[in-house]
């Protein structure tokens, strides 16, 4: 039943893209020859215009954008310090206290001021405050923050584009072959993403994680196997999504056509089929990437991530959790990340709504 | 409609099986001395003495001597005779540990509150957003709604005890109550009680509040594109009558469906807020217990989730067909 009323939608949706190029090609004055005066615009450019109108997709984009370059080649120019590098060329901590002299030292009339200047060395600068030696001060183990926040940026961005581009393609597929074939296939991968979607994500991570923990797993490929494993997990609302719009297209003309053609099943879905729905998919995937750098930093925060000493935002914020002081005291060590994942996410959701309302037919702006 | 019914809950219980038998797989992956270790830590933990017995009277329910299939069939019908286990850490029944008045009690009264301040909230700024679409107060709206859903709950909690607790000393910093404090009376009693809940109230209703508003404003721009809307404007009708008496209506079908599909989010308990703000929920009981491995409590809170949503799945279906009359059940 909503099939149904889905369906009608998206063909009303489609009836509006054909309104709107025709719309631009009778805009024309009359008087000169119609060819001269006409213009037509590929669809993408018109999305791609539309895109670029709404300021907020902008903002998102070079949010993004300065965010890439900053971590990315930002380690390549800023090599003072590396990812896990502890500052420990020591400092010299210089502490004065007024002392006041005994009496009978002094003669009188004269007027002295006794102080006692102590140094110590520190060997590891740790929780230094932001200066010229380190931009944003160092943590609780005496690592350079601003040279993390850039390797942690681009730890966190490759894990979500990883985790997000490996859970579309399986529910790409997935989605393809149940909406493709129908039947008794469509049905078992239905029911399948009906149970894998009552598993709730979160508690899902975290139960993956403690496994992958109790298992001994090397902390470099961690964070890999753990979102590897996750995608196997996430994929029904992708699948969904391309299953109702195959179930749609299927019907069309051009399908019957193609089936006429005698094409080949792979080729009528990855050449006819899968463009077609790449719209969709294409804003539904940036939306999941602002979620999933969310999910990873969340559970970088839990400890069951990215471990110490990689960096990763969300390992970087977690000091707070178990050291109440630093919360207190050092907002420069828990702060810039925590503001980098805000900026990360929604330039992410920026781009997604501004693609979603560029890709919407139904407007005409 | 009533076989209709039927044959969901049919399918649900299908559902709940294949749920079961996927998270008994992902636990039996932990290796058994991993288990066996993990049960006499935290065992040693609580009360100092590990016996032999004690083990193997954990494995017990869930079968975790055997093979995987052995497992699954001694929890499975274990948890027919409706024995949910025993908690590896506290070594009482799961099933009292996890429906504790106390625990669900907080989490449910920190969803209930926060989810009707979500609604008194994004709906009204929804409709706004809606109705003046493309100016500047659509964009604000938008803008701040889209910063809400791009918060991590752990940061933006954290910066709120920062800032208001710490800082600003408001709000106490975390707990349910002031410790060694004798109450006057009831009411001091509970004016403590809302201060404590305060902030992670309004980090769930802030983190919550964008997507309510966003659906709000998708359906309400639908409605007011529809032909019945532009005849209630023909016929002179002011815009007023229109828009909350034609096309809210219509909204609040997508709404009122939407308040089944709550139930798990009230009994669930929001895990990271409320370990951030040190509540005794649900939520930060069901967290430490997947950090640490306790098996018995991590299957039957995960089964419990999965329930619910179920559940709110089903609801929602129905109350679509008593709300909207164009929608039938078949």
């Amino acid at each position: 039943m909503q099939e149904e009323e889905n369906k009608i939608k998206e063909f009303e949706e489609t009836e509006a893209v054909k309104e709107t190029v025709e719309s631009a090609v009778v805009d024309t004055d009359g008087e000169k020859p119609l060819d001269k005066n006409l213009k037509l615009m590929s669809p993408t450019r018109m999305v791609i215009r539309r895109f670029f109108r709404s300021k907020l997709s902008i903002v998102g984009l070079v949010m993004l954008i300065s965010l890439i370059v900053f971590c990315w080649l930002g380690p390549v120019v800023y090599n003072r310090w590396s990812e896990t590098e502890t500052d420990s060329n020591g400092v010299l901590k210089y502490t004065w206290y007024t002392v006041s002299p005994d009496e009978g030292d002094i003669d009188e009339g004269e007027f002295y001021q006794f102080y006692q200047y102590i140094v110590t060395r520190k060997d590891v600068d740790t929780l230094a405050a932001p200066s010229a030696d380190h931009l944003l001060g160092t943590d609780d183990k005496g690592m350079d923050i601003f040279t993390r926040l850039m390797y942690g940026g681009r730890l966190s961005l490759t894990i979500s584009f990883l985790a997000v581009f490996l859970t579309s393609a399986f529910g790409i597929v997935m989605g393809g072959i149940a909406g493709y074939y129908g039947g008794i296939v469509d049905n078992i991968i239905m029911r399948l993403c009906d149970v894998l979607m009552c598993l709730p994500t979160l508690p899902l991570m975290l139960i993956i994680g403690t496994v992958l923990d109790s298992n001994g797993v090397d902390s470099k490929y961690y964070i890999y196997l753990l979102m590897g494993l996750l995608s196997l997990f996430s994929w029904p609302g992708m699948a969904r999504l391309v299953r109702g719009q195959i179930l749609f297209l299927r019907e069309q003309e051009y399908m019957v056509a193609a089936e006429a053609m005698g094409y080949s099943t792979v080729r009528k879905i990855f050449k006819h089929l899968i463009p077609n729905i790449l719209p969709q998919i294409l804003v539904s995937m940036t939306l999941s990437l602002g979620s999933m750098i969310l999910y990873e930093s969340t559970l970088s925060y839990l400890n069951l991530g990215v471990k110490i000493p990689l960096a990763s935002w969300g390992t970087m914020v977690e000091v707070i959790s178990h050291d109440v002081n630093i919360l207190k005291y050092n907002f420069n060590v828990w702060g810039p990340p925590g503001f980098c994942i805000i900026i990360a996410v929604l330039g992410f959701n920026f781009i997604g709504d501004g693609l979603r309302d560029a890709l919407d037919p139904k407007q005409r702006r | 409609m009533l076989k209709y019914i039927l044959k969901r809950l049919g399918v649900s219980i299908l559902i709940l099986f294949g749920v079961s038998v996927i998270l008994y797989v992902l636990l039996r992956c932990m290796p058994v001395d991993f288990v066996r270790n993990r049960i006499m830590e935290l065992q040693e933990k609580a009360d100092g003495a590990v016996s032999e017995e004690l083990v193997k009277k954990m494995y017990e329910t869930y079968g975790l001597d055997g093979n995987i299939f052995e497992g699954y069939y001694s929890w499975f019908t274990h948890v027919l005779r409706g024995d949910f286990g025993t908690s590896f850490i506290s070594s009482r029944p799961v099933i009292s540990e996890i429906f504790n008045a106390d625990r669900m009690g907080t989490s449910f009264f920190v969803a209930a509150i926060a989810t009707v301040f979500e609604f008194l909230i994004a709906i009204p700024l929804g409709i706004t957003a809606a109705t003046h679409q493309y100016s500047i107060r659509d964009y604000l709206v938008t803008i701040l709604v889209l910063i809400g859903i791009s918060l991590p709950s752990f940061f933006f909690g954290q910066m709120l005890k920062d800032i208001f607790a710490n800082k600003l000393q408001w709000f106490p910093v975390s707990g349910m109550k002031r410790a060694g404090w004798k109450f006057p009376n009831k009411f001091a009693e509970f004016i403590d009680y809302a201060k404590h809940m305060f902030l992670p109230i309004f980090t769930v209703i802030i983190l919550s509040i964008g997507p309510r508003m966003r659906m709000t404003r998708t359906n309400m721009l639908e409605v007011l594109n529809s032909d019945y809307i532009r005849t209630a404007r023909a016929k002179g009708l002011r815009e007023g009558k229109v828009i909350y008496k034609h096309a809210f209506r219509n909204t609040m079908i997508p709404i009122v469906t939407g308040l089944a599909g709550l139930i798990p989010s009230l009994f669930s308990g929001a895990m990271i807020t409320e370990s951030v703000f040190d509540l005794t929920g649900i939520g930060s009981y069901a967290l430490k217990a997947m950090t640490e491995g306790d098996i018995p409590v991590i299957m039957t809170y995960n089964m419990f989730l999965a329930a619910l949503s179920v559940l709110g799945v089903l609801l929602a279906d129905l109350m679509y067909a008593v709300v909207d009359p164009r929608v039938k059940l078949a």
